[in-house]
């Protein structure tokens, strides 16, 4: 009995080993690429294309980061980018709220034909084109509204939300302070808000992430300066890869060397500022995912 | 509109309303229209959001009709003369329509078999770790490409794959392979990198429902014996099996929806001959050359067949592993 422990302890620790190379293999792959290109944007792109910076920033500089903040055209993407991504975030937390808050009201008369009129929404929808006749229709071409409008109210977020406020809510305290007098309002803001800060910060983080990310409903809905940053970076980055003359030729040398560097360096800024934040909710991720699946 | 919306939800809430019974605060004896005047302060709340949703989301479902119609912008959604079904007998008479439907179907069926089982494989490693930190690390880095914009990683993607110094020819030796050109690299190209960004997050649904196994059934298992693997085959993956399933349908809903903004981003004039999908050939008429109906047409088709598909898939689950989605 006592061998068997033993030889199962040993296997175990075995077993245990194996998972931690693969996990720690599986880590490699996933982090490398990020790390190449952040050391790529503080090196010399010459020595990045020539296989100088597999692990460590050749000719170290700045200048690529230098060159983004001076660019005009990144620097106005940047710009927009922050506007939207604040703007857009404020209004659909809000909204998300708005909406999950009665629907999570068991007492709400009608709470499941509305849930329905809102869930309908998650499965259709009415296609590019129509979407794009109404955003026109109503005014929003050109128009920064264009971005927050016309993707509704974000139901996954309402559904994690609203289970959020069903579970993590008790129904004693909405009670208890419906008998000391306070009205529905009330109650939203004075228990329900500040009891779901967890819940809002991943509904922040989330929304942040979406409007930061976005491009493409800029590229059908707005004008060209009116692009954020993923859009302006498209130029940059999708049209033209390093060519031969690039990389080969000295009399384009000096201007290429920026452009080379800027790609480098802009894929770190517009990508750096969510890499920072998510962690900071990555805790609730599960935890809300949870309630998610068993009732959503 | 909204007040419509309301009048209609009411009736039928009667009777939902009174089953409800434990939990909810409503005093019973009180009516309906008493309970619908008390929260009022919650249809309050609700106004915006639903004025939002029927004008975004309401109105463009009902304008879909402009598929089966000529839209003539002066003269609206509903004003423009109907031709019946001549925009869906261009769209199967196209030039690529065979090579849209055969590249968009190869792309989603070979993207669900290698990216489908990812997460799962990697949820049940991720779970039997047993340093705690070293979880938290793993997981921490595997969810961050998912946090990064599709934008960015088409860029990393086209400049670790550039002929000419990419991280890509150059770990290969330093070779000069054009990838974004050649249509045979085209798919493994975007199904990599999907799995790439998304895998990661896509453990955490398969996380989640691991959690809830007790941990005293590993505890059983070890004492009688159990091995590692065998503990991941008879305890995790039984546990996982309901969730999978109800993951495989809801890709099945997508297949014909191949996620267009990255292959709008890969495609090169060089790689069409793999690169182009329906989704692309929605944008480009109906944003680019402005034909409104046409392009609508060819995406209410889309979602058609990715309902039917749906549905199928749906159906068979539920006879073979009795988990459905509707």
């Amino acid at each position: 009995m006592k061998a068997k422990a033993k030889t199962l302890g040993l296997s175990d620790r075995v077993s245990d080993i194996i998972l931690v190379v693969l996990c720690s293999l599986i880590l490699l792959i996933v982090a490398y690429p990020l790390y190449y290109v952040l050391v790529a944007s503080v090196s010399n792109p010459y020595d990045v294309y020539a296989g100088k910076t597999f692990l460590f920033p050749s000719q170290f500089t700045l200048e690529g980061y230098a060159s983004v903040f001076s660019d005009p055209q990144i620097f106005n993407g940047l710009k927009n980018s922050i506007i939207y991504t604040v703007i857009g975030t404020v209004f659909s937390v809000v909204m998300v709220y708005c909406v999950a808050f009665p629907l999570s009201r068991k007492d709400l008369p009608g709470r499941k034909w509305i849930s329905i009129f809102f869930i309908i929404t998650m499965y259709f929808g009415g296609g590019l084109i129509p979407t794009y006749l109404v955003v026109r229709d109503t005014g929003l071409l050109n128009n920064m509204w264009a971005l927050f409008l016309p993707g509704g109210v974000a139901m996954g977020n309402v559904i994690l939300v609203r289970n959020f406020f069903e579970n993590n809510i008790p129904n004693e305290l909405m009670e208890a302070a419906k008998i000391d007098g306070a009205d529905n309002m009330t109650v939203f803001l004075r228990v329900i808000i500040p009891l779901s800060r967890p819940i809002m910060a991943v509904m922040v983080v989330f929304s942040m992430v979406a409007f930061w990310n976005d491009w493409f409903t800029a590229l059908i809905y707005l004008k060209p300066e009116q692009a954020p940053l993923p859009l302006v970076l498209r130029s940059l980055l999708i049209a033209s890869s390093a060519s031969k003359e690039a990389v080969t030729d000295v009399g384009y040398a000096e201007l290429n060397r920026i452009t080379e560097m800027i790609k480098f360096s802009s894929i770190i800024v517009a990508a750096a500022p969510m890499l920072i934040i998510y962690p900071f909710v990555q805790k609730y991720f599960e935890q809300g995912f949870m309630s998610g699946a068993v009732k959503g | 509109m909204k007040e419509g919306v309301f009048s209609v939800t009411n009736p039928s809430a009667i009777t939902k309303q009174r089953g409800a019974g434990p939990g909810s605060p409503a005093p019973h004896g009180k009516t309906l229209g008493k309970r619908i005047i008390q929260s009022w302060q919650l249809y309050l709340l609700l106004l915006v959001p639903v004025v939002i949703t029927i004008i975004y989301k309401y109105i463009p479902m009902y304008g879909i009709q402009i598929a089966f119609r000529d839209y003539v912008p002066s003269r609206g959604f509903f004003g423009s003369e109907w031709v019946g079904l001549e925009w869906f007998e261009r769209f199967f008479t196209a030039p690529t329509f065979k090579r849209m439907i055969v590249n968009t179907v190869k792309l989603s069926l070979y993207g669900l078999l290698w990216s489908f089982p990812m997460p799962i494989i990697l949820a049940l490693a991720i779970n039997q770790l047993r340093f705690k930190r070293f979880k938290r690390v793993v997981q921490t880095v595997l969810y961050a490409p998912h946090f990064i914009s599709i934008m960015v990683v088409c860029g990393m993607l086209r400049i670790f794959l550039s002929p000419y110094g990419g991280l890509i020819n150059l770990l290969l030796g330093g070779q000069h392979i054009d990838f974004m050109t050649d249509p045979g690299y085209f798919r493994t190209i975007y199904i990599a990198s999907g799995i790439w960004q998304d895998a990661g997050w896509g453990t955490i649904i398969y996380l989640a429902t691991l959690s809830a196994v007790d941990p005293g059934l590993y505890e059983a298992a070890k004492i009688d014996g159990a091995s590692l693997f065998q503990r991941i085959k008879s305890i995790d993956i039984p546990m996982l099996v309901p969730m999978i399933v109800l993951q495989l349908i809801m890709s099945a809903g997508g297949i014909m929806s191949v996620g267009f903004e990255k292959v709008f981003l890969l495609q090169t004039q060089l790689n069409k001959a793999t690169s182009d999908v329906i989704a692309v050939y929605v944008y480009e008429q109906g944003i680019v050359n402005h034909a409104y109906s046409y392009s609508t047409a060819i995406g209410l088709f889309n979602t058609v067949i990715n309902i039917i598909l749906l549905l199928v898939v749906n159906k068979i689950a539920k006879k073979a592993a009795d988990v459905s989605f509707v």
